[in-house]
């Protein structure tokens, strides 16, 4: 699976490399250069978040964990997961590696759905950091509005699907 | 809060225990890095390769669910962060999109966006996760254009476009 995922990957990156290639040098060497020092910028942040989540999740208390979000706590679980997911502030590395954690100390998969997808939905930091500079301010409130559902439907379908 | 979690492992857990997460947290790390190279390269090339003028022209013409629909794509395939994003989105506005295609534009783009998962959740999920979670995720920007639309509708909220 993981050898498949990066062979598909990187038959992608190659498409696109010669897509550029064929449209000048100057592009495919622009976008290589982006690329791997986008990545050169990300790795000390990712490094820091997998192998901290990894002890993240030997910390937490796993019955406690169990218990409040569990596979078998429910709406009252993906509640307060989004609630969670709601009040984590912090850039992706934080959000995944506690959803990672929550996940390896017994939380169950939906509950993190609902944590991850609340997460990115309603950070209100970056509402007010990005989208009200950007976007119309009316378009932010609303776009906010009718994401405040959202983290319940995904836990949902993830219930009806069943576990990964 | 990592580090404090690592030391309270060690002064719980004794050496030997920390000495093996830190390595099975290394190891993954090490694992997902050509995933993380590759994501980081497909970005910047999709940025290069796809002219914004296109994709703002699609999703304002189009309408209806096909253009939550169209909008929703486009969110899953645009690359980059919130600096390059929301100017994208303002563009479709002024560009005479209707607020339920950019707000499934937006929230797909936060939700399935791929650059997304390949560099930041396939570290810390695996692919088997991501996967399952994006599935489960890819109606919510049809479902959240269609309650903006009809917020809309309902007089509940009026979006006039920057000038």
């Amino acid at each position: 699976m993981i050898l498949a995922v990066n062979i598909l990957l990187w038959l992608v990156v190659g498409v696109l490399a010669f897509l550029a290639a064929l449209r000048g040098r100057v592009l495919f060497s622009d976008g290589a250069r982006e690329g791997v020092w986008e990545f050169i910028r990300l790795l000390p942040r990712i490094g820091a978040g997998v192998v901290g989540s990894g002890f993240i999740a030997e910390a937490l208390p796993k019955a406690l964990v169990a218990s409040w979000i569990g596979p078998g706590s429910g709406f009252i679980g993906v509640l307060i997961a989004t609630l969670g997911g709601a009040l984590t502030r912090g850039g992706p590395v934080v959000g995944f590696s506690i959803g990672a954690a929550a996940l390896k100390s017994g939380a169950g998969a939906p509950q993190v759905i609902a944590y991850s997808t609340a997460w990115a939905l309603y950070a209100i930091h970056r509402l007010v950091i990005w989208e009200v500079p950007m976007m119309p301010p009316r378009l932010v409130w609303l776009r906010a509005a009718v994401s405040l559902p959202l983290p319940f439907i995904a836990a949902a379908i993830a219930i009806v699907l069943g576990q990964p | 809060m990592a580090l404090a979690a690592a030391a309270a492992i060690y002064w719980r857990d004794g050496r030997e225990h920390f000495l093996a997460i830190l390595g099975s947290g290394v190891a993954l790390f090490g694992e997902m890095l050509p995933k993380v190279l590759a994501g980081c390269l497909i970005g910047a090339f999709v940025t290069l390769l796809l002219p914004r003028e296109l994709v703002a022209r699609w999703v304002g013409h189009e309408s209806g669910f096909t253009g939550l629909a169209v909008a929703g794509f486009f969110g899953f395939l645009l690359p980059g962060g919130p600096i390059t994003i929301y100017p994208v989105a303002g563009a479709f506005l002024t560009m005479g999109a209707d607020t339920g295609a950019v707000v499934a534009f937006i929230i797909s783009w936060t939700l399935c966006g791929y650059t997304r998962a390949l560099v930041w959740e396939l570290p810390f999920f695996g692919p088997d996760f991501v996967l399952w979670r994006i599935v489960e995720a890819l109606p919510l920007p049809i479902v959240a254009g269609l309650l903006a639309r009809i917020a809309m509708r309902a007089g509940l909220a009026r979006i006039i476009a920057k000038p």
